[in-house]
């Protein structure tokens, strides 16, 4: 509900001020956090923005950089092994892409790929000297193939949809296993397959309450942690015991 | 209902969990087993990591091998010195079992050596069960009566550093309990298993403890073998998830305690049978998973930070 009150708010804003009028793209998230709470399950995440001129909207939702390894399985002796792997430096933890057209009539190849606009447009570079450019792009769709078959990558471009012809929405679907940290929602405005205006906005995916609590003392006080996880053992053996003793 | 591990980071259904922990809780106090040989491949197999799974059901075992060693010890069925001489060798194959663990997920070869063990142990130990529990129903249909000895020796008693074990009946080298509870301890950390299913036959036929007292005491140093797994791995790798623990527990504790009751009405015998099947047939999933050929050849690895 506060969610919705806020957009509407959002949108009374964008649309009564004129003195947005010298910014060609304006636009905001619903909300810039993302709280992973007990009963988590994924999570919906709402832009807003309205636009001075006619065009096309990309947004594109990224999880923080980390560094991958992959690895490939070849046949030893019968059975399936990990024979050879990768690592890529550079990989978002989650993307995700909105547009009011499909991408390839929205702009030209050149465009797409400065951004980084649609899955096969993202920069995951392996080191020349470990990969000839063709094994490289086997090692790179097998990344992408597992990111999608996870829900991190997401193949499905989403829509942009405009009410009236400035103001304009997306929402973007966050599964329940999506990665934690400081993503980033890039808003774009194209015309006639050139790049008008861009904005970023933060988004933050972070465990909230019980969830970081737990989190942060295994992390920060693993020995600690380790002994009250036995003494938790403990007593709920013993007490399971005691309990069918007495009936 | 869904709920989020904090540590696996993964959404799971709260029945799910629940379901697991009694339903292998039922088994484990109905064999007298720890149940880690099956939870855990059913953990990696509804998508916790099998990090998380190994290090997080170190702690459940704790938990379930308490609420049963509580009950062989009223009944007196717990030899202390055998324990405690296996506990030693568990402490000091376990706390290695952790470090090769550790060092396996870096180098990408985790989950095949957790496979591997899982095929060969099981499937040893499965058949031996078998055929032995076979004949002994067979041998008690045929003769009703026939003289045998405590026990078979071999070069086995010839070893060193003999002690007496008065509860078993026994006079026997140190080692052979110390590195019983030694290999114990290695696979507890790297299967996360209690390696009761490894430990209950080897003080049978390898130690010639009697049958009364080896659930009793091989439960006794699986608590704190599994202590010890549970403390090492929140402590250098933190891959224990008290949440998820808690939960499959909670189903195991009582479950544990189901299963015993069901257990006291089953001949021991037909008992030893179905745990051998069962047994057998975690071992056969698990090689068949390795021999047939995977979806994606490609994988992302879990070892990395």
């Amino acid at each position: 509900m506060g969610r919705i009150l806020a957009s509407v708010a959002l949108l009374a804003v964008l649309a009564a001020s004129p003195l947005r009028a010298a910014e060609p793209l304006v636009a905001d998230l619903s909300d810039h956090l993302v709280a992973i709470t007990t009963g988590f399950s994924g999570a919906d995440v709402l832009l807003f923005g309205a636009t001075d001129q006619e065009g096309d909207v990309v947004v594109v939702v990224r999880g923080a950089s980390r560094r991958v390894i992959m690895h490939r399985k070849s046949r030893v002796l019968g059975v399936w092994v990990n024979t050879a792997s990768m690592t890529f430096d550079r990989v978002p933890s989650f993307y995700a892409v909105a547009a009011s057209r499909p991408l390839d009539l929205i702009a030209g190849e050149q465009v797409l790929s400065r951004h980084e606009l649609g899955l096969e447009n993202v920069r995951l570079d392996l080191p020349r000297a470990k990969a000839s450019p063709n094994v490289a792009k086997q090692w790179r769709d097998a990344l992408l193939r597992n990111q999608a078959k996870a829900n991190l990558y997401q193949t499905v471009i989403r829509p942009v949809s405009f009410l009236g012809n400035r103001l304009f929405r997306a929402e973007f679907h966050l599964p329940a296993n999506v990665p934690t940290g400081a993503y980033q929602v890039q808003v774009y405005l194209l015309h006639d397959g050139r790049m008008i205006s861009a904005q970023t906005t933060p988004l933050i995916v972070s465990k909230i309450g019980l969830q970081a609590e737990v989190y942060d003392f295994a992390q920060n006080q693993g020995a600690l942690y380790g002994v009250i996880a036995i003494l938790i053992a403990l007593v709920a053996g013993w007490l399971g015991n005691v309990a069918f003793r007495r009936s | 209902m869904q709920i989020y591990l904090p540590i696996a980071e993964i959404s799971v259904n709260v029945l799910i969990l629940l379901g697991l922990g009694g339903g292998i809780g039922f088994l484990s106090g109905l064999f007298g087993v720890g149940g880690g040989f099956l939870m855990t491949p059913l953990l990696i197999f509804i998508g916790i990591p099998p990090a998380v799974a190994v290090g997080t059901e170190a702690n459940q075992i704790v938990a379930s091998s308490v609420s049963g060693v509580l009950a062989h010890w009223r009944r007196g069925n717990v030899d202390l010195k055998m324990g405690i001489i296996l506990t030693v060798g568990g402490f000091v194959g376990s706390s290695l079992g952790v470090w090769l663990f550790a060092f396996l997920r870096e180098i990408g070869q985790v989950d095949l050596v957790i496979r591997l063990s899982y095929v060969f142990f099981l499937g040893v130990i499965g058949a031996l069960m078998l055929v032995e529990s076979l004949r002994s129903l067979r041998r008690r249909r045929s003769t009703t009566a026939s003289l045998k000895k405590l026990h078979k020796h071999n070069w086995l008693h010839g070893l060193p550093l003999k002690m007496r074990f008065q509860q078993s009946k026994l006079y026997i080298s140190a080692l052979l309990p110390l590195a019983v509870g030694f290999v114990v301890g290695v696979l507890a950390a790297i299967m996360g298993v209690g390696g009761g299913f490894i430990m209950v036959p080897a003080m049978i036929y390898l130690l010639g403890m009697p049958t009364v007292v080896v659930v009793g005491t091989s439960l006794f140093q699986i608590i704190f073998v599994t202590a010890n797994v549970t403390f090492l791995q929140a402590y250098a790798n933190q891959t224990v998830d008290v949440i998820l623990a808690l939960l499959l527990l909670s189903g195991a504790v009582i479950g544990a305690q189901l299963g015993a009751k069901a257990g006291a009405r089953l001949h021991g015998e037909h008992l030893r049978v179905l745990l051998a099947v069962m047994v057998l047939g975690v071992c056969g999933k698990l090689f068949y998973d390795l021999l047939s050929t995977p979806v994606d050849l490609y994988a992302i690895g879990t070892g990395g930070h």
